[in-house]
Order: C-alpha cells, then structure tokens, then sequence
C-alpha cells in the first residue's frame, strides 16, 4: 500500500502550493502517471479521497493523464513502445530494453479557485 | 537535485522559475506558473538527535486542516514529482554519505528471503576489512536489530508503524543517530515486501535485491517493479538446490528479462557458497567512494 504515502505526497504538493499562492479550495487535481510507473491507480484514487478529507481539496477530482511506456532496445539500438517491464522488444523479440519513458508519477496541474496573482 | 528546473540538490521546488504563463481558451481558466520557488527547508540528515534511541517509530501523523475561500476559478500548474519530496531527502542523504566515503546499500526483497541471515553472514566476512554499520527498517519490534548488534555491528531499528517501506526521510533521521565512521559500509534492510520499496530512493549506492531458491522462479515477473529498480540480484539459499525443483538459471534469465543490467551472485548464507563473489562485489563497488571522502 504504498499508494498511501503517494497520496500524502500528493497532499504534500498541494498544502504547498496552496501556501505558495494563496488558493482556497482545489476542484481537481491532475496527475500524469506513465504506464510503467509503480502504482495502482485504483488503490492511489482510494487513498486520494481518504488522504484528502479535512484538506482544502476534500472532495477534488482526480484526473490522470497516462504517458505511454518506451523503451530503449540495445540490440535494435532505437526506443520501442512497451506496455510492462517485462514486455520484449516489439521489432526484435530481444529483452535487452530499458525502460525511458513511462516511469513518471507526477502532480501536473491544480484546478483551484481563489489563486492570488503576486506581486512579483 | 530538483526534477522540474534542476536547481540544487537536496530542494523541493514548486513549478518553473523561468515559465512563461501559459493560458487555456475557456475564460474563468487559465494556467499560471507557481510563483514561489518554496524549497523545502534545508535538510541536513546529520542533525542532532535529541535522544540517543535505538528505535524509531513512524506509525503515526499528524491531519492537517486548512479553510477553504471561494473567489476566482483557475488551472495551477504544477509539474511535481509525486516522490520529490522524497527523492529530495534520497539526495541529500547520497550527499551525505559521498561526503563521508560510505557506501550504502538497500536491501530489498520478499519475507523470509533470509536478509538478515544473510546480511549477519556478510558482516562477520567484512570484519577487520571495513566497519559496517545497519539500518534496519520492519513494521514491528527490535528482533533484527538485535540478531545485527549480536555479531557486533551497530544497528539501529525502524519501526514503519503501519508502513511498507522505509522512505528517505526516516533514513535521514537515522543517519543522524548512528555513529557512521568514514569510508564505512552502510547496509539497509528494508521493509520484506517486494512492491513497495522499489519506488523509494533511500540515497543509496545501490538496491540489491534478494531472491531465495524457495520462492518462485517466476518471481521477477511477478515484482517487476523491484527487479528493474535493483543493480543486483543475490539468489539466496542456493545451497538448497538440490532438495528444490527450482530452476536457478531460468529465476536468472526472467530478472535479466526485467533488468538486463543486473548483476547477479548465486549466494548461500548458510555455507558461504558464492559470498567471494559477493564480498569481491561491495569491495570494488565502494572503492571509489573511499577513495574520493
């Protein structure tokens, strides 16, 4: 259940940003999570709605935009797309591929209202 | 250092200094950059501790609440790692062990792969080389502490409370509290659970995973998050092979499926078979790190 410590970063993130710009209340949150990443989705909304109660984004809708795994194959020597770690290259059947794109868990954007333009 | 701009080591950042605000079409919305650049506060692992205990306990924390406000409705851009909180204190602590010269090593694997055995084992091989200290990371009680500081190794005990792994941030804290001599090893047996550790950087020099001939050979395939996050594989118990229907080189060639970089040392905690191999491993891996404190 790692998933719960993903969403107490998430939460992290967002008490951060709020402190940062002032907001008041998050309607959403958007996430971009790869297909190779190390989380399951169905567990990190769970934890999300539970971890968020009692916070300004209580309630938030979670939004993920998945990012297609890559893989970089070593004797075709070119990035192959890749559903899983242990999927062999496409082109050449090897499994001398590294993963290089895919892996990313990442808070992209906020849906916020009450955002305080600064001063800068 | 910082995922999204690459600003230093050892901070956490909110979005781009330098980004340009971006606009979407709908009116009441539009993407700003976060303004404040609001780093975590400078961490330093070494930090005084305020009591010399050998157990630490991670179970509880605190619920924060904050007031909501309504005015204006916008898209707040973002672009944070979930695990750069972490990932921060991960390298702050690899900065704070290159400084020093040690080596550390995170020890993952399943229950009952015989990490400790097998790390006991290990220590007693290293003594009067190089003096290794270890970070014991289970969600319960001092058992392995104990079984560490038996062969004379200082140990110091995690408890993750309901936790599943050990995060940077624990390991920070106990860096602080064991007395670490320099150009030392450092061993970190996490949490036995062969999921959740793999996402969470430690600072280490490297994650070595354990298999034991008496799990299954399919195992990486099963856990290939772990397998693809580790640089070496020891397959333990070997010296059970030949009471096992077990395939050794086949467990070997579905971990090499995940990881084609992986090393591998076929290893018995209990007869010492395969550990010149493995103790040949750690001295040439470290060397460099000694050499540069």
């Amino acid at each position: 259940m790692h998933e719960m410590s993903l969403a107490e970063g998430i939460r992290t993130i967002v008490e951060e940003a709020a402190q940062a710009e002032g907001f008041g209340k998050v309607n959403a949150v958007v996430l971009e999570v790869g297909e190779l990443a190390a989380v399951e989705l169905e567990s990190l909304r769970f934890c999300f709605e539970v971890v968020m109660q009692g916070t300004l984004a209580e309630g938030a809708a979670l939004t993920v935009e998945r990012v297609a795994g890559v893989g970089w194959c070593m004797s075709c020597g070119e990035s192959v797309p890749i559903k899983a770690l242990y999927d062999p290259c496409p082109k050449c059947g090897s499994y001398q591929v590294q993963p290089t794109d895919g892996t990313q868990m990442r808070v992209k954007a906020l849906d916020v209202d009450g955002a305080v333009e600064r001063a800068e | 250092m910082c995922t999204v701009c690459g600003c230093g080591v050892g901070e956490v950042t909110i979005g781009r200094s330098a980004a340009t605000p971006r606009r979407s079409d709908a009116p009441t919305r539009g993407w700003k950059p976060v303004a404040a650049h609001a780093h975590a506060p400078d961490h330093a692992p070494p930090a005084e501790a305020p009591e010399a205990a050998e157990t630490m306990d991670f179970g509880s924390g605190p619920a924060r609440a904050h007031a909501p406000g309504l005015s204006q409705h916008e898209m707040l851009r973002i672009e944070r790692d979930i695990l750069g909180k972490n990932d921060g204190f991960a390298a702050a602590n690899r900065r704070w062990l290159a400084e020093r010269g040690i080596f550390a090593l995170n020890l993952v694997s399943s229950p009952g792969s015989g990490k400790t055995t097998l790390l006991c084992k290990t220590i007693e091989a290293l003594r009067g080389r190089v003096p290794v200290a270890v970070i014991e990371g289970d969600q319960q009680t001092e058992c392995d502490a104990e079984r560490i500081r038996a062969t004379g190794a200082p140990a110091l005990q995690i408890n993750t409370g309901k936790g599943c792994h050990l995060d940077a941030a624990m390991v920070a804290q106990a860096l602080g509290r064991l007395d670490l001599s320099g150009g030392s090893v450092l061993m970190v047996e996490n949490v036995g659970n062969l999921v959740c550790p793999a996402a969470f950087d430690l600072g280490e020099a490297h994650k070595v995973v354990i298999l034991s001939v008496t799990e299954g050979e399919d195992k990486p395939l099963k856990y290939p998050d772990m397998f693809a996050a580790a640089d070496v594989m020891l397959l333990n118990k070997v010296d059970l092979l030949p009471h096992l229907a077990f395939d050794a080189d086949k467990a070997v060639a579905f971990a090499r499926r995940i990881n084609p970089r992986l090393t591998v040392f076929r290893v018995s905690a209990t007869t010492g078979e395969g550990f010149d191999d493995w103790l040949g491993w750690i001295d040439a891996a470290r060397a460099p790190m000694a050499r540069e404190a």
